[in-house]
């Protein structure tokens, strides 16, 4: 069976680093990340990734008040992409529009925030508020995406981990082949960095990043990296089939080559490398393309001791004999933006198509010698003669693997 | 307390939990409802914080009673001057 190919048109994000595309991707090429010191309810100053759009660009103060942060983020970056994909958003019919929303968590900082209410009342539960269940359902970001925008079309989150930027975008891609809408929205979102319970969870584990520097806490591959810092942060995207794109004369941003999603079945928080490489390979192989013919591979490496050198082994096995495949890393600029974070990495890398230009991964002082990829990009920007395919890797608990494969346009 | 200080307590708590209406110029008799964009999850939201607030409880069965600022005032204002 034939599918029906399906393209980039439009996107919106918000990161630490940049509101818009073009700020974001500037950044990157400039070597400029931006990590705050925070105060953390319980735990004092932790690092963490905070995103400074005007929310108030597409909210009222009402629906500030009454949704969640998550829902914000997502609505920015909704309108954002809609505007960049040139839609006639108001003359489309809103019932064919589907709204795909990957997220790591949802519902943490709102329940967090209640108990925390409740307990300056002596814990009487009078005092929990009514907006707590539409604030933690799990639909929560997506749906306010409808509620502020008419669609009327399906919407859903997508919990996947860490992976769920990608399988956000996965989503869009079968419900379009499928017909059950006509343009998506998706990609992912996270408000994560408002609850302790995420920064505790991983400092208890021993993955939280520290560093007296924030901008330097977050730092894969570097020899003294210690954890992970946490962001917030989201990036929406607009899928069409090709034929509705071209029939509009939609720009078109990029193609979805290929994906696969995959499960380690073996551990709630390690990462296996063998299944790792194995989603990459099924990635390639649903693509139809060899792994030489890969120009960037995006890798997820959050900066943890052990994480970082299990990818690169995983990539170096599938990449390992490609002399012409580069590899990079956004989080040393923002830190993991969880659910938003393989949709933010893949925006980061897809001007590469326009500019041949293939954006480092920041704060290597001492690159460990275990992660020392021949063609990892460091610390400074690479040109090369093109950029044509992107190979985007996203990895989650309990072993959730994601690559998704997007490639230049050519018609 | 007066009841003209208990319609001042309410504008306030509507200005905090419906930032976006206009309570300038609220008529006292008309209700609330027909003068702004409120629904039931706000006055849900006014019940809340006249208990969080003011330690004034309004039970469900009474919440009619916070239809207008007039009979808000005419409920709530014993219920302060009780406190």
């Amino acid at each position: 069976m034939e599918l029906d190919r399906i393209v980039i048109t439009g996107l919106g994000l918000t990161a630490p680093n940049g509101n818009t595309l073009e700020e974001f991707r500037a950044n990157l090429l400039a070597g400029v990340g931006h990590v705050e010191s925070i105060e953390m309810r319980y735990m004092g100053k932790v690092p963490a990734g905070v995103c400074n759009f005007d929310p108030k660009q597409y909210q009222t103060r009402k629906e500030l008040r009454v949704g969640t942060r998550a829902g914000s983020i997502a609505i920015y970056c909704t309108h954002e992409a809609i505007i960049s994909s040139g839609l006639d958003f108001d003359r489309f019919d809103k019932s064919r529009i589907g709204v795909y929303v990957g997220t790591t968590e949802h519902g943490n900082v709102e329940t967090e925030n209640e108990v925390y209410n409740i307990s300056q009342f002596d814990y009487d539960v009078r005092y929990w508020t009514h907006h707590h269940n539409p604030r933690t359902v799990a639909n929560n970001p997506a749906g306010e995406i409808t509620i502020n925008t008419g669609i009327t079309g399906p919407h859903y989150t997508i919990g996947a981990a860490c992976a769920a930027g990608n399988a956000g975008l996965i989503q869009a891609v079968q419900m379009l082949r499928l017909g059950e809408v006509d343009f998506a929205l998706a990609g992912g979102v996270s408000e994560s960095i408002q609850t302790f319970g995420i920064f505790a969870g991983f400092k208890s584990q021993g993955a939280l990043a520290d560093h007296s520097d924030p901008n330097k806490a977050s730092r894969p591959f570097d020899k003294s990296r210690n954890g992970i810092v946490v962001s917030e942060g989201g990036a929406i995207y607009c899928l069409e089939r090709l034929s509705d794109a071209q029939a509009r004369g939609a720009t078109i941003l990029g193609e979805i080559a290929g994906y696969r999603i995959n499960s380690d079945a073996s551990d709630y928080v390690l990462p296996n490398p063998e299944r790792q490489a194995e989603c990459m390979r099924q990635a390639l192989a649903s693509a139809g393309i060899e792994a030489r013919d890969v120009d960037i591979v995006n890798t997820h490496a959050t900066s943890t001791p052990q994480g970082d050198i299990q990818e690169i082994k995983a990539v170096a096995e599938v990449f390992g004999d490609c002399p012409n495949t580069y590899v990079n890393n956004t989080k040393s600029y923002i830190g993991h933006a969880m659910g938003a974070a393989g949709a933010l990495e893949l925006a980061g890398n897809l001007p590469s198509f326009q500019d041949n230009i293939i954006h480092p991964t920041i704060n290597v002082d001492e690159l460990d010698p275990e992660c020392a990829l021949p063609n990892l990009v460091v610390n400074k920007s690479r040109k090369v003669d093109a950029v044509k395919v992107i190979f985007n890797n996203s990895f989650g608990m309990l072993g959730i693997n994601s690559a998704l494969i997007v490639k230049k346009f050519e018609s | 307390m007066t009841e003209d200080q208990v319609k001042q307590i309410v504008i306030e708590i509507i200005n905090e939990i419906a930032p976006d209406e206009d309570t300038k110029g609220l008529k006292d008799e008309l209700a609330l409802r027909e003068q702004m964009d409120l629904d039931s999850m706000d006055f849900l939201d006014i019940v809340m914080e006249l208990r969080k607030q003011h330690g004034i409880e309004v039970p469900e069965a009474d919440y009619p009673e916070l239809a207008s600022l007039k009979s808000c005032a005419d409920y709530l204002t014993p219920k302060f001057n009780a406190k």
